[in-house]
């Protein structure tokens, strides 16, 4: 469970994250809302990009703040970006490995996990072949192969199926569905795909202004009003005491 | 299973390669060419050492480093104090130049934990500059005493060689020596590139922010990538004075640093090759304008300038990586023209086939 108190980032005039507070529960948890919402920053700052100015996020009963950037794959944090960072230059192995390597799992299970990360998320393609010359499907399925590599305790999912038409999308899906079950790891989606959200997500919190908007199960929070309107540009953030349960507003 | 022995074969195969070759080239060039070859044969293993210090910063990490040429006159500098100094054997003085090199190395690398690009690249040039000026007013060591080692007595000045190992002294030993020590710096690059660090640099290379959230440890591995391509460079420098003997006799210039970029640019960035391929356009072409065809060797910076715009156009992977491209499509349309001038195989008439297949 990771749990978000009081969360606030400002940079320079502009406060992406306005004293947030919610919950993900063990899972799939959704978190979506409009660009500008504040989504990729809350990623940046569980990763350790961004210091925020207020708040605490307490990670399985750790402060995840305390833990330097780079230890946080070791600590268990995974992560894709927006833009898909798979190394052009390098394997789809040694992608893969270098996460197993540096995040402090066993060599001798190294060539094992890597393999077995790689048929996880249904990539076909030789373990010897570059990532430079994969399709935009393969490399996504390489980012989450070294998502979910090396015992992962949170995996964060930006936007994963950007740019995938939909047959891919739903394989994508079906990969994810699994990471709780099979790899043991809190997962965090976000997307604007909202069939991949419903799909995959038991719950769901949505964001925007840097704010809670509504959270809870995904289906409820994808028919709340305070939602619709957020994404048509009408809604302004309601107190966290209004929010639902499941991926819930903190007390 | 079938596609990890292929490829277990395929390193098998390019390591006999590489052992062919270099046997060839430590034991048959010195039969085949004359001695001012051999003496430019050892600086291009020299200067390959250089431009592999600059490919793995800039190459694997991304990092671009102008002071390359700084950090060998650096070696050169300290190779030639310890070796008046001290009595230590050569193979320990490479090690202990290209250790205190290194250090040197990684306090440059310092300011790449902030700065990269354009910046870097600046910062570097403008410590090669200052490398140039410093070596220029306290000379390079001649036997002199005091920490600079440098007397201007000339009845002194000459007397001692910077010494070469013993079993190398004359400049065939000497350029196999140097080839022997280039191809094991080779090795230790090629073990880093292919291990956890070249793995850790190519993240880096690729995003930082990436390579952050995989584990890497950035402050750690650009530093280490610094020390690296510094011990290297720092080593070769060692090798340079002891080739030169009498170092005082050879001026580094702030703008060698950007030559040897290019050509290492112009090799192949990506390549361990390409550093080999540097250090012959940096030192043989010179040699053979020079030496053999008598042009002034100047000319060749248009040729390399011209040659790094091609490069950086069309080729960014340098010669290393188009030159096989370029022979494969040259094969492929001398195979094509070929066929096109072989008469056609003459076919048996439709009429006669059908006869035959018809029962009859």
């Amino acid at each position: 469970m990771i749990e978000v108190q009081g969360l606030t980032v400002r940079f320079a005039g502009v406060t992406p994250i306005d004293d947030m507070s919610v919950v993900f529960p063990d899972g799939t948890c959704g978190l979506i809302g409009p660009n500008g919402a504040g989504k990729t920053t809350f990623f940046n700052v569980l990763s350790g990009f961004v210091k925020p100015a207020a708040g605490t996020i307490t990670a399985f009963g750790q402060n995840l703040l305390k833990v330097s950037d780079y230890k946080r794959a070791r600590w268990g944090l995974r992560r894709t970006f927006q833009t898909e960072m798979a190394i052009e230059k390098l394997s789809v192995y040694d992608n893969v490995a270098l996460i197993h390597e540096h995040s402090g799992a066993k060599r001798a299970t190294r060539k094992d996990d890597v393999l077995k990360a790689i048929e996880f998320v249904g990539l076909e393609t030789a373990p010897h072949a570059k990532v430079g010359g994969l399709g935009a499907r393969e490399r996504r399925l390489v980012e989450v192969a070294r998502a979910v590599v090396g015992k992962p305790r949170i995996v964060l999912l930006d936007e994963p199926a950007a740019g995938l038409p939909d047959e891919e999308t739903a394989h994508l899906a079906q990969v994810i569905q699994k990471i709780p079950g099979e790899v043991g790891a809190l997962v965090i989606l976000v997307d604007h795909d909202m069939s991949l959200v419903s799909a995959c997500c038991e719950t769901t919190a949505v964001v925007d202004f840097g704010k809670l908007v509504a959270s809870g199960p995904t289906a409820e929070v994808l028919r709340d009003e305070h939602v619709m309107r957020a994404y048509l540009g009408t809604e302004t953030p309601i107190d966290d005491s209004e929010s639902g349960s499941g991926v819930g507003a903190a007390p | 299973m079938s596609s990890s022995l292929h490829l277990e074969r395929a390193v098998v195969i390019r390591g006999l390669v590489i052992a062919v070759l270099l046997v060839i080239v430590v034991a048959a060039v010195p039969k085949l060419v004359g001695a001012d070859w051999i003496t430019t044969f050892t600086s291009v293993a020299i200067y390959s050492l250089a431009a592999l210090g600059f490919g793995v910063l800039y190459g694997r990490v991304g990092m671009i480093s102008l002071g390359q040429i700084a950090l060998l006159s650096i070696g050169c500098w300290i190779g030639t104090r310890l070796a008046y100094a001290t009595a230590i054997p050569f193979p320990l003085l490479l090690l202990v130049v290209g250790g205190i090199v290194c250090l040197i190395g990684v306090i440059i690398g310092l300011p790449a934990l902030r700065l990269s690009g354009l910046y870097l690249a600046l910062i570097t040039l403008m410590f090669a500059g200052a490398t140039t000026v410093v070596l220029g007013a306290t000379q390079f060591p001649n036997g002199g005493h005091g920490f600079l080692g440098y007397t201007s007595n000339s009845s002194l000045i000459g007397l001692n060689a910077v010494r070469r190992p013993a079993m190398a002294t004359s400049d065939v030993a000497y350029y196999r020596y140097v080839v022997i020590v280039a191809a094991i710096m080779f090795l230790i690059a090629l073990v880093h590139v292919a291990g956890k660090p070249g793995r850790a640099w190519a993240s880096i290379r690729e995003s930082e922010p990436a390579a952050l959230a995989a584990g890497v440890n950035t402050v750690k591995y650009k530093l280490w990538a610094f020390g690296l391509s510094s011990f290297m460079t720092g080593v070769a420098g060692c090798l340079l004075a002891a080739q030169i003997g009498e170092p005082r006799a050879i001026t580094f210039q702030t703008q060698d640093s950007l030559t040897l970029a290019a050509t290492a640019l112009i090799g192949g960035i990506f390549s361990l090759w390409g550093a080999v391929v540097a250090g012959l356009f940096n030192q043989l072409l010179p040699f053979i304008f020079q030496a053999q065809w008598g042009f002034n060797p100047n000319f060749l910076l248009i040729l390399f300038g011209a040659g790094l715009l091609q490069v950086l156009l069309t080729a960014p992977g340098g010669l290393t990586e188009q030159f096989p491209k370029d022979m494969a499509n040259l094969g492929r349309l001398v195979w094509r023209g070929v066929r096109r001038l072989s008469p056609p195989k003459k076919e048996p008439p439709e009429s006669a086939k059908e006869t035959t297949e018809e029962p009859t």
